[in-house]
């Protein structure tokens, strides 16, 4: 693996590394891990950094759901168009186009059932390339970005062993 | 009554870790570099195949020397890996974690009185295993200054008509030591000289840091296969510990002995492990791979905290353990393991549990998360410069 892509495996899934471990893991300078970085950056090859959060166990609500969008795409510019006028709703978590009964995965996050049902019906299926939409709730997150979720994990070791 | 038991039993001593169990076992809020094992959980495809193992009714005995497919796989690794090839069904045998197959080796091929070198520090079965075979095990004490590595000069010095067999355990626990293809060259020469056999201990064979140079087992040196009982297993490289299980390969002539002892005293290594062993020897390669980044990268991460903190520490290129010096603070290794026990809440082996030359030494494990290791090391530099402060020795 190269550097850029050691620093990426490692960030994946601990952004918040201090640059001087990281640098010290990689077996390298803190300058060489904070140039690549601020050039990834520069890329878009990091998009940005994002928590993981269980907001079960908060007391907001959050109503979670995956949208499975059919949709008409458009001569010249394909499915873009249409994926553009949807992913720019701030609701819209996120947007895939996708192989197999449908083309467009839509996730989207809402405070309330019914906030999500009005986006849907009133936005999303209205759009004029939509032909229809299949709303599926999420009930519960057991594991989201190669975390689990369900069952945090103990070090079952003993304390000493030889 | 009458003493209900074996004198020679008795004479030999537990190992010296329990005090530390004991002790930090009372406390609250410990953080431990203690441990010898992975923290990794068996990779999920390996266990899935455990349980499917389970779900398909394979809950019988296996053949004694372990499943034929098994056996064929470990064949195909050792070749693939590191250039050894052993016959599966006449060269190799499925054991209860690499202890027992030290044990078979050492009651296969010592008479009584037989001399058995063991270099340490070094794992803790060796010396007992030795003895409880009616050898006389002889102890190579190994030295920093050569990163703990066994060198041709300290393996003559210790040869006498009596001695037979050798210990090779490397990579190694504790110093986290590896030999190098010139390191054993070397010792092979005077195994040969000498015409003596080799029980070479390489469960740590897969996590060696030297980039392109990887495990070289002495079996792969001209000479040395008729003359070694190669051990190796699958708890430190799959995160496998609790499934004990490991493989000796030695000459067809050695291993039906050793066979004979693992049928009687074992019958066969649990079925369970030897299926989801399969896959991980089949499709582990990538989970290996990663394991060992990411051991690398908390093994620099020690290395630079020892380095920071002032505290002498050759670099290790093997296994999860960094064995830094502490002659400087005037305790003994003990002392020291037990006052960082009780101020800091930190649990390290004295490097004397090792062997008595471990003395001056702590073994410390890098197989925790980096945010444990921040935090036990921090603990760590507090205590040292707290005794630095106190008692500025030199």
């Amino acid at each position: 693996m190269e550097m850029r892509e050691k620093i990426l495996t490692f960030i994946e899934k601990n952004s918040r590394v201090d640059l001087k471990d990281l640098a010290v893991m990689l077996g390298t300078e803190e300058a060489v891990v904070a140039n690549e970085l601020a050039a990834m950056e520069e890329e878009h090859i990091i998009c940005g950094y994002h928590t993981l959060i269980d907001w079960e166990k908060t007391s907001m609500e959050k109503v979670n759901a995956l949208i499975e969008v059919r949709v008409t795409p458009q001569r010249g510019r394909g499915f873009d168009s249409v994926a553009e006028r949807v992913y720019n709703y701030p609701e819209v978590n996120a947007v895939y186009l996708i192989s197999g009964g449908y083309d467009l995965l839509v996730t989207l996050e809402g405070k309330t059932l019914r906030e999500v049902a009005q986006f849907v019906s009133d936005k999303l299926s209205t759009l004029d390339s939509v032909l229809s939409t299949k709303t599926n709730f999420i009930l519960k997150k057991y594991k989201d970005h190669g975390t689990i979720i369900a069952k945090p994990k103990e070090d079952e070791r003993m304390l000493v062993s030889l | 009554m009458r003493n209900p038991l074996s004198s020679r039993i008795v004479g030999i001593p537990f190992s010296g870790i329990r005090k530390f169990f004991d002790i930090a076992a009372e406390m609250t809020d410990v953080i431990s570099l203690g441990v010898g094992e992975p923290d990794f959980d068996t990779p999920w495809h390996i266990r899935d195949e455990g349980i499917y193992s389970l779900e398909q009714g394979h809950t019988a005995y296996t053949s004694n020397a372990g499943l034929k497919e098994l056996k064929i796989e470990i064949a195909k690794y050792l070749e693939r890996r590191f250039g050894v090839s052993y016959h599966y069904d006449k060269e190799m045998l499925v054991t209860v974690g690499g202890s027992e197959a030290i044990d078979l080796a050492m009651r296969a091929m010592l008479d009584p009185g037989d001399e058995v070198l063991i270099p340490q520090p070094s794992y803790v079965s060796y010396v007992p295993c030795a003895a409880l075979a009616d050898g006389v095990p002889v102890v190579i004490s190994l030295k920093e200054e050569n990163q703990f590595r066994l060198t041709a000069q300290e393996l003559e010095d210790a040869i006498t008509p009596k001695t037979k067999l050798l210990v090779l355990p490397f990579p190694n626990n504790p110093t986290g030591a590896v030999m190098e293809q010139e390191d054993l060259e070397a010792i092979a020469k005077v195994v040969e000289a000498h015409d003596l056999f080799i029980i070479s201990d390489e469960i740590y064979a897969e996590l060696t840091y030297l980039g392109d140079r990887s495990h070289v087992t002495i079996a792969s040196l001209p000479g040395m296969r008729e003359r070694t009982v190669l051990i190796n297993g699958f708890s430190k490289a799959y995160s496998m510990t609790g499934w004990r299980l490991g493989y000796a390969c030695a000459p067809e002539a050695i291993l039906e002995q050793m066979l004979k002892i693992h049928q009687y005293a074992i019958m066969c290594a649990p079925t369970t492990s030897q299926h989801a062993a399969v896959e991980a020897v089949r499709n582990g390669d990538r989970d290996v791979e990663g394991m060992r980044e990411e051991y690398n990268g908390r093994r620099r991460y020690v290395i630079k905290r020892f380095r920071d903190m002032g505290l002498q520490c050759f670099e290790p290129f093997g296994a999860f353990y960094a064995f830094p010096c502490i002659r400087e603070f005037g305790l003994t290794s003990d002392e020291f393991a037990t006052r960082m026990l009780q101020e800091e809440k930190v649990v390290v082996v004295p490097g004397t549990a090792f062997g008595s030359c471990g003395e001056g030494f702590l073994r410390i494990s890098y197989a925790y998360s980096l945010e444990s290791l921040k935090e036990a090391l921090d603990r760590m530099e507090h205590f040292i410069q707290r005794l630095r402060v106190k008692s500025p020795m030199g």
